[in-house]
């Protein structure tokens, strides 16, 4: 095949018939902030562990409501604060992040 | 000679029997539950003359005198005295009085207490006068604490506390006979004291007694009375807020030998637990407490549930501390409540591993004696950089910026998670870098940062010094000269600069170099925290406004026109509320200089 220099996508289709949303009903419960988030990324802009891990809280939230494996991303959170501080929602970012690596396991168990 | 027994003697024997055994078998077994190394240390520390005669001398001041009420609220000071010193007089006098004459009873432990029953006035006691002198006047120091202490259940406020915690049932058993246990005696050795003598207070109240009462019937009962007072005191000790009394006596000696908490339920912890009487200072000290659904969560409560082991509560008051230090500053007996709950969030098992292996920590390209570590807080606030920048190349002095270009977080927030494993090593990552740069002087402008590198680090010839301390140096040297303007300013304590490492008045000077000081309601060692504090885990956004807002009104009584504070993460959570100007200390100065 000619190369192009770049390949297409993977396709991210998400069926979400079949994915575990286990563990975001548990943050739903724990976290119920949650819900207001409203996606502006302002917490990914300043996060110390995003060239680390592409940590984003943002995105994990995106991710635990399409089933997708969040540990990789947390492994670097380093907890420090800045994404509760710049969140215009008020989200407890650092409660929802410990929460999350919590119940982790026990979620994917059940 | 009158009898050397008589069966009242029982419950207080009995009492006293159990209270010894329950307070030896307790103490060898939080011994028992120090990690070896910490026991060993402790154990050796008892020999060392030196901690020694600081044990005996913190026994005495703390546990007897009570210095640190005096110097909070001296009713309150000479209430809590007058009852433990003159009870210790007492006990003591009796010993003596006992040695001198009846040295033959003096096995009979019982004898000292109730030496006015068992021992008939002869030519040998009545020499004693200045000893019955001084029983009869302890006795009446005694009686006038018990008094303030009956007047403080009503009015507490005269004592300086405005909440307290309400007693639990034993508690209020305790209460009554410790109120009854001095009147009693006093009654009972009022009816003797024709037979063993007396003075100023025991024979006039017997004269009063005898002509009204009669004597002979009352006597053995009230006799029984006190001894039964004293029994049901003893019985119920270990279970009520009481047990803080042996318990200090062994908390002072473990605090003297530098001993750490390990373990949220064991050893230290567990003696400071047990050392708390549940005087609720601590209520009024925390800035939660504004809130009035955060009272239960305050020291008080965290100490009254893991007495009563109810886990659930546990957790939820470890979680919400905002981890400001204010309770440990102002409680008297030195309950640590933020390192007991940081030990109790150590606990907790998490299932996603960190791993920060792959964290490439920055290094500077310039070399210079002087490095600034901005730090993530910092980072959020670039004012409070440039200016201290800017305060920098005014003073002329070459520096390295770390993380300018972003950087690793200092650890601090993951050790007050309780996740000091991987706090540890955050914190070799972040070492490397400032090793890296090879500086003498390790510049902070963030108090949290700069706590934790001092605690914790271990930098082997750097200096760590704050911002607000350097360019203080700096103003004295004459390298920095800032002009006054006619602003007042208050100053704002944060708490890992001020209680966290004892720095107050080096920010304070450097401010009156640029502007009017005046002064917070509470500030210092009593300052409130802003309510933004990472130490706390579960407190969002909508909880803390109410908090700020509180310790808004504490900074502002003095109606000052702007805000000074010399930590980012206060800097930007005075801001969201304030209605004045809130800066940073680097800010202030820079702009004058
Ligand atoms: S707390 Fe974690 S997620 Fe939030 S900014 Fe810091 S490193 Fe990023
Ligand atoms: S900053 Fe807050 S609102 Fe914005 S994306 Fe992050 S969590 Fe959502
Ligand atoms: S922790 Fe200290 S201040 Fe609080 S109730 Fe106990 S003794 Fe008093
Ligand atoms: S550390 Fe501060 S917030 Fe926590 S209980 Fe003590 S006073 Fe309250």
């Amino acid at each position: 095949m000619t190369d192009f220099g770049f390949t297409r996508a993977k396709s991210s289709t998400v069926n979400l018939d079949e994915v575990d949303t286990s563990l975001y009903r548990k943050m739903l419960q724990v976290e119920p902030d949650v819900k207001r988030c409203m996606e502006c990324g302002s917490c990914s802009a300043v996060c110390t562990a995003a060239p680390l891990s592409g940590m984003s809280v943002r995105k994990v939230i995106h991710a635990l409501e399409r089933g997708v494996d969040i540990a990789p991303m947390l492994s670097g959170c380093m907890l420090c604060g800045k994404c509760t501080m710049v969140c215009p929602r008020g989200i407890n970012t650092r409660h929802l992040i410990l929460s999350l690596e919590r119940y982790y396991k026990e979620e994917e168990k059940a | 000679m009158r009898p050397d027994f008589h069966p009242f003697v029982i419950p207080f024997c009995a009492g006293m029997a159990f209270v010894l055994g329950y307070c030896f078998f307790g103490m060898i077994h939080i011994l028992f539950q120090l990690p070896r190394r910490d026991r060993r240390h402790f154990l050796l520390s008892l020999v060392n003359p030196k901690t020694a005669w600081k044990n005996i001398r913190d026994i005495f001041l703390n546990c007897l005198i009570h210095v640190k009420l005096w110097k909070r609220n001296p009713l309150l000071g000479y209430m809590h005295s007058s009852i433990a010193f003159g009870w210790f007089m007492l006990i003591l006098l009796g010993h003596v009085e006992v040695l001198l004459f009846a040295p033959g009873h003096l096995s009979k432990f019982y004898y000292p207490i109730f030496f006015n029953f068992f021992v008939a006035k002869s030519e040998e006691t009545i020499g004693g006068a200045v000893l019955f002198f001084l029983m009869d006047f302890f006795l009446l120091v005694v009686l006038s604490g018990i008094t303030l202490a009956i007047i403080k259940r009503v009015r507490s406020l005269w004592f300086g506390m405005r909440r307290t915690t309400r007693p639990s049932v034993l508690d209020m058993i305790g209460l009554y006979s410790l109120w009854a246990i001095f009147p009693l005696r006093l009654l009972a050795e009022g009816f003797t004291a024709h037979i063993s003598g007396g003075s100023f207070l025991i024979i006039p109240l017997n004269w009063i007694v005898r002509g009204f009462l009669g004597n002979e019937v009352n006597m053995v009962p009230t006799w029984w009375a006190y001894s039964i007072a004293l029994g049901v005191f003893m019985a119920v000790l270990p279970f009520t807020r009481y047990m803080h009394i042996p318990s200090e006596m062994l908390l002072i000696p473990f605090r003297n030998a530098g001993l750490c908490i390990r373990h949220p339920r064991k050893g230290f912890a567990k003696i400071q637990v047990l050392s708390c009487p549940g005087c609720g200072v601590c209520i009024d000290a925390c800035p939660m407490s504004a809130k009035k659904a955060n009272i239960k969560d305050t020291t008080v409560y965290l100490n009254r549930q893991i007495r009563r082991r109810n886990e659930k509560r546990i957790e939820e008051i470890s979680d919400k501390c905002m981890m400001c230090g204010k309770c440990t500053a102002l409680c008297q007996v030195g309950v640590d409540g933020p390192l007991i709950r940081q030990a109790q969030r150590s606990m907790r098992k998490y299932a996603v591993e960190k791993d920060y292996s792959a964290a490439v920590s920055p290094t500077p390209v310039e070399k210079a004696e002087v490095a600034y570590f901005a730090g993530c807080m910092t980072q959020l606030t670039p004012g409070i950089s440039r200016a201290v920048e800017s305060l920098l190349k005014k003073a002329g002095v070459e520096y390295a910026f770390i993380d300018r270009e972003g950087g690793l977080c200092c650890g601090r927030p993951l050790m007050m998670s309780g996740r000091i494993k991987e706090a540890r090593e955050l914190m070799q990552k972040t070492k490397e870098s400032i090793l890296a740069s090879g500086c003498k002087t390790l510049l902070l402008s963030c108090p949290i940062c700069y706590r934790v590198f001092r605690e914790e680090y271990e930098l082997e010839g750097i200096e760590v010094i704050h911002h607000s301390v350097y360019f203080y140096n700096l103003v004295k040297e004459g390298r920095l000269k800032p002009t006054r303007s006619d602003i007042h300013f208050v100053y704002h304590d944060p708490c890992e600069l001020g209680r966290g490492s004892g720095i107050y008045e080096e920010p304070r000077k450097l401010l009156r170099t640029s502007c009017y000081l005046v002064e917070a309601a509470k500030n210092r060692e009593e300052s409130v925290c802003c309510s933004g504090s990472l130490g706390s885990l579960t407190l969002g956004f909508a909880d803390r406004k109410e908090l700020t807002e509180a310790a808004l009104r504490n900074l502002t009584s003095d109606i000052p026109d702007a805000i000074a504070t010399a930590c980012p993460l206060c800097r930007s959570t005075f801001r969201r509320y304030s209605d004045i100007p809130v800066s940073d200390i680097a800010e202030v100065i820079d702009s004058r200089t």
